[in-house]
Order: C-alpha cells, then structure tokens, then sequence
C-alpha cells in the first residue's frame, strides 16, 4: 500500500506562482480526477509532482509513502514509482520504442535484462492493452498520431508499473474509439498493478471509462472543491463558474 | 639526409617499435627522392612524385575552411620504415602492434570473418592475408607500394590521373610526392566479395605524417565492401594525415567504402577522397569521423553514366577543442542519377563541426533525383555547428531536396527521457545514439557496438557534458 501526499503546495515557473497551496492524498488502488479549465494550474501540478526542472517548488511538501521526493531528480522520482502520462509526449528518433521501453523498465526496476528476456515482459501488456506488436519497432513516439502517442504513454506506464500514475490529459486530442481504449487500458492497468491513479482532464467523457471515486476542481492554482464521482456530472450540467465563488477573494478581483 | 636508426626504440614513438629508416623532418626535393629510393620505385613514378612535389610548392594553404596555422609543414617527418616488413601471419606481427590494434578493437576472430585484412604502421604494411578463394578469383588486395612494382600497367593508369590529379589541392599534391602505403584493391568482372576486406592504420611516431593511398577498382558487374580504420596516440606536437583514396566503380558494379577515423587530437587530418562511378553503378560511402584536432573531409562522387548511384553517410563528432570540417560533393554529370547524402554532426564542449557539400547537377542530365540531409547536435553552449551547402543545378527535370537542422537537447525532452527512469547523463547518450543511428545501421555489427561504446564513454564517462 503506497501513499502520495501533498501538503501545501506553492509552485513558481520563472518567478509567478502558480500553485498557490494544493493538498492531495493518493493511496494505491484509488482513482483521482482533477478536472479545471484551463490555467488553472492542473498540468503544472503534474509537472511538478513528477521534478521538472523549471518548476520550482516555494514551499510545501510532496511525499511518497512518508518521505519527501522533493529533492529528487525526475529519473529518481520514477525510479521511487512514481509516472506522468504526457499531454505532449517527446518524439526521439533513432530510437525504437521497445528498447527505450526495455532502458525504462531497467532503470526503475534496477535490472538488467536482455532484449529477449524483455520481449514477452512486453508482448503480455500489449496484449492487455490491444496494441499492434509492430508498435513497439517504431521510433519514439516518431511520427505518431495523437492517439498512438497516448497509447504508446500507456503502454509505458504498464511496463513500468509504477505506485502513482499521473495522466496529463491523456484524454485530449483522442477522437471516440480511441478515447475508450485509451480509457480501458488505464482501468485494466490500475486493476492489475494497483497503482493510485491521478487523472488530469478537462472533460468527463474519459471518466465514464475510468470512474474516479475521488474527484477535485482545480482553480486559480488551488484545489476548490472536493468530491466523489457525482461531481463529475455536477461540473458536465453546470460548468465550472458556480465554483469560482470558492476561490478566494482576491483571485476573483484579480481574475 | 636521412636519419638512420640503430636502437631498438624509435626516437619519439609511443611503442617501443624498431625503426628501419626515417627521412629528417620537412620536405625537399630530397626528401621526395629518398622515400622513392627507398622503395625501389621505377621511374615513372619518381616522376610523378617530383612533379606533385612542384604543385605542392606553387600552391598556397587553403585558407577558406578551418584554420591550419597551427600545423608546420617543416616539422613532419614524411617517410618512417619498420624492421621486420609485411608479415603473412598474425602470429609474426610485433607483440606492441598486435596489442594496438587489439586496442582498435579488431579482434581476432573478425579478421577471420574478413575476406581480406591488413594493417599498416607509419609508411609501411606489417600485416597481410587475403582469402585464397578471392586470390583464385583474381582479386587483388596488397599495400599500393607492391602494386607499383607488380602491376605497374594498371596503377600507371589509374594512379591521381583520372580521379584526384595532384593538382586538386595543395595537400593532394602533397600526398602525390610523399605518399606510401595504403590499399591497391582490384575486384574483377563479375566477382562479388561478400564479406568486407579491411586495412588498419596506426600512426605512432612522434609528429609524423601518414599518406597512404587507397585505390579501388570494381570492374563491371563486381562488387566489394572495403573498411578503413585509423588510430594514433596523443602528442603535444601535431601529426599530419593526408590520405588521397581513389575509386572507381565500374559498369553496374557496387562499392561500400566505410572509414573510421579516431586519431588523437593531435593529428590534422587532411584528406581527398573521390569516386567515379559508371553506368547503373553504386557507390557507398559510409564515415565516421570521431577523433582528429582538426578534420577537413568532403567525399565526392562522380555520377558519369546513366543511372549511376551515391550515397554518403557521414557522422562526425567535434570533441572539445576540436574542428570537423566535413561534408559531400556530388557531381551528377550523367541523366537519371541518384544520390542522397545524410551528414550528421555532434558537438561537445567547444566543438566545431561544419557541413560543407556540393550538389552539382550537369546542363542535359535530366530525370537526376538528390537529397541532401544535414542535422547538427550541439551539446554544449559553446558548441558550435555551420552548414555551407552549394547547389548548382544546371537542369529543369530533376528532383533535389535539402533539409538541415541544428538542434540541442532540450530540457523536456530531457524531462520526459528522465521521467522514466533514465539518469541525465543516459538519457542524454540516448538521444546521441538515436541521432547517429543512420551511421550505426550502415556499420558492420562489431563497428556499431564499438561506436554506441565510445558515444557512452564520451558522454557519460567521466568528466563528460553535462
């Protein structure tokens, strides 16, 4: 049972702040929806749960089962199990997908095992996840559709395993069909390795596949409201505006 | 006059290796003399040598490219023999020379797979086999200062005449008076060589110059995969390297010509290299240019007959302090060629690479299809990169792409690599090898690992970027 906490979280990209105190608790097994317009400080959060550089934290903390990750560089944060899904995944080429897999999965599990000790690793969670096995021998996300970038974002966080997923709009740019694989993939996952999920979305269609037993509105870079998944069709009937009467005062002035 | 060695241990070298004959450092007529003397030469080719020796005097250092300032063409020394000459065994070969080239990273068991091998120190061959079976076949494969000797008709014709006349350039000219060594390789009609047939060199002595010459020719139908591999040790004084490599593919014959240089970031590495290819002939030039302190290599094919075909893939990585001058010049004088050039370029600290192509598509060569491709990698913010490309086509029908790019690693992509698990200095090799991948690709296997190997040394050993 794995638990990411955080506690009072203030983030500044290049001097102005974004986060403006967030709390969070994530524990294995649960399933979190942040939903918020734009700006309101979701994808920043994610970023900077996962050590990005740029972001720099001003005070609060973030802690995986107790310790605090904040000193950690993102390739330790993986390595102590914690994954984003990117909203704008890189594209590396040279590079195939299978054996950036294979150096991922190596990295955070310390071993080192053998393209061909890792091939049926991968071949099982491209079955879970219905994907074409010649996926895998195309270069990092190089030249792939919207769609096979959010799958290919999943398909490493099945082969990583890790304790907390944070899916950065993984949702967006998807058309219908995709959405649901994208959707169903994320639930066999989190069913399978048990992994606390923290959703980002702007929208709810991608909850009807993945149904979120906590829900939470981000705005003016705090979380404003709290609840379980009817809030979800609260904020799809009535948008995010009735919400803004929690922001702190000044937000409002400020806009 | 020459210096003449009697102790076991040659004056400046790194090995302990015995020195038969050195000429004095600089160049004369003299000297010119003394190396075709040595030999045994004819005299034709004391004639030649002589008349490059007058080009190389009328010409100035080209000033247009990398700074040469820092090389003193009056303190190389032009000419060094070994004791001992070539050897048919590997087993005869001095123990020091062995270990270099084991060093190399040519093991035993390569040389074996090989058609051919051979490695040649300073001015000289120590080393030599051929498989029989390609010798029943007619193919020849032995150091060009034997080809003097036992095939004068052929070298006579071929020899910086039809391809790189001395009169080229001032190091050509150079080369053509004091050159020695290198490859004579002679494919017959319809022959094809299936495994690649190699040459190693070594450069160990104290500010010496190394000109071998490399003449290739496929004769129609023929086909050969011929690699180049060099190496030296660091010293504080500067070497010089001037190779003049000719080929020439024939009528529908295919030629891969791959080099790998790592001199030592000493050595100035100077070189002209030329094909003329023929009728539905292909010509593949594959580089990687790894060491060197300055480096100033352009491959050119000559596309004479119909159809004809070149491909050149170059990598080159511009270490700290160090110029990579290097590019393609393709010269489509014949209707319905093709040639795509991919050049590939890293920087690390102060490093400088420049690309500098020709594209030349010939008045009335229609239907003629080229793409030129350059990317530079910078990973350092002192590196530095440059693309001088020249297009002259002289045609309507033809189809001609160019792309280049300049690129560093940047943060997110850094971020994402390292967000899964990657340390920086992995993820960064990373996108380094994926970079260089079209290089690594056309590379035998055992040069592509030693490759990905030193990528991984250079960028995440030690003292590295980062």
């Amino acid at each position: 049972m794995s638990k990411l906490l955080v506690k009072g979280l203030h983030v500044s990209i290049e001097g102005k702040e974004i986060l403006k105190g967030v709390d969070l608790s994530v524990r294995s097994g649960e399933v979190h929806a942040i939903m918020g317009p734009n700006g309101g400080g979701k994808s920043t959060l994610a970023s900077a749960l996962m050590g990005h550089p740029k972001y720099a934290i001003t005070s609060g903390d973030v802690t995986l089962d107790g310790k605090s990750i904040l000193a950690l560089d993102a390739s330790k944060r993986a390595r102590a199990g914690i994954f984003l899904a990117f909203q704008y995944p890189q594209e590396v080429q040279g590079v195939s997908l299978e054996s950036f897999l294979r150096m991922a999965y190596n990295a955070v599990h310390a071993k080192q095992i053998s393209p061909l000790e890792f091939r049926p690793i991968l071949e099982g969670k491209m079955a879970l996840l219905g994907v074409d096995g010649a996926f895998a021998g195309r270069y990092l996300n190089d030249g792939f559709s919207g769609g096979e970038k959010k799958r290919a974002e999943i398909l490493q966080m099945a082969v990583l395993e890790p304790k907390i997923a944070i899916l950065d709009e993984t949702d967006s740019g998807l058309d219908v069909t995709a959405l649901q694989k994208v959707g169903e993939g994320i639930c066999r996952i989190a069913s399978e390795t048990g992994a606390g999920c923290v959703i980002i979305t702007h929208y709810e269609r991608i909850l009807r596949y993945v149904k979120p037993g906590f829900t939470h509105v981000m705005l003016g870079g705090r979380i404003v409201k709290s609840g379980g998944f009817e809030l979800v069709s609260q904020i799809e009937k009535r948008g995010y505006d009735w919400l803004k009467q929690a922001q702190a005062p000044e937000e409002r002035t400020s806009g | 006059m020459a210096i003449e060695l009697n102790s076991e241990r040659g004056g400046g070298a790194a090995l302990a290796l015995g020195y038969k004959f050195l000429t004095r450092p600089g160049i004369t007529e003299r000297t010119v003399r003394e190396i075709s003397a040595a030999k045994g030469e004819p005299d034709w080719m004391l004639e030649r040598r002589l008349k490059s020796f007058r080009i190389f005097q009328g010409k100035p250092i080209p000033t247009w490219g990398p700074d040469l300032s820092g090389l003193d063409l009056s303190a190389i020394t032009y000419f060094a023999s070994l004791k001992g000459g070539e050897h048919r065994d590997w087993k005869d070969v001095p123990a020091e020379i062995k270990l270099q080239f084991e060093k190399l990273g040519v093991p035993e068991a390569e040389r074996k797979f090989l058609s051919g091998s051979g490695a040649m120190v300073e001015s000289q061959w120590v080393y030599k086999s051929v498989r029989k079976e390609l010798e029943d076949a007619g193919v020849i494969f032995m150091s060009t200062d034997d080809a003097v000797q036992q095939h004068p008709e052929i070298v006579k014709e071929y020899f910086m005449t039809k391809c790189v006349p001395p009169t080229d350039n001032k190091f050509a000219a150079l080369h053509g008076a004091v050159w020695s060594g290198g490859a004579f390789v002679f494919i017959p009609e319809g022959v094809k060589v299936e495994t690649p047939i190699q040459l190693y060199f070594l450069m160990n002595y104290r500010g010496y110059g190394q000109f071998e010459h490399t003449l290739l020719i496929a004769e129609p139908h023929s086909q050969v995969s011929y690699l180049e591999a060099c190496s030296a040790p660091r010293y504080a004084e500067s070497s010089l390297h001037s190779a003049v490599v000719e080929i020439f593919v024939k009528k529908r014959a295919r030629v891969k010509y791959t080099s790998i240089q790592n001199w030592s970031d000493s050595v100035y590495n100077l070189n002209t290299k030329r094909s003329v290819v023929d009728e539905c002939g292909f010509m593949e030039w594959v580089g990687g240019s790894l060491g060197a302190k300055v480096s100033m290599l352009y491959p050119c094919s000559i596309l004479r007959g119909r159809g004809a075909r070149a491909d050149h893939i170059v990598i080159s990585i511009a270490k700290d302090g160090t110029v990579k001058d290097g590019g393609a010049k393709v010269i489509h004088a014949a209707p319905g060629t093709t040639s795509n050039v991919v050049a590939k370029s890293i920087c690390l600290g102060s490093g400088r690479a420049g690309y500098r192509g020709l594209l030349r598509v010939n008045k009335g060569c229609a239907n003629c299809r080229a793409s030129v491709r350059c990317d530079a990698l910078l990973l350092d913010s002192r590196a530095r990169s440059a693309t001088f490309p020249v297009m002259e086509i002289n045609e309507n029908k033809v189809a001609i792409v160019h792309e280049a790019t300049v690129g560093r690693i940047s943060e997110d992509r850094l971020f994402y690599l390292m967000s899964r698990g990657l340390g920086e200095n992995e993820a960064k090799a990373l996108i380094v090898r994926g970079f260089v991948e079209p290089l690594l690709n056309a590379l035998p296997l055992e040069y592509a690992v030693e490759f990905s190997r030193y990528i991984e040394m250079e960028i995440e050993g030690p003292g590295a970027v980062g």
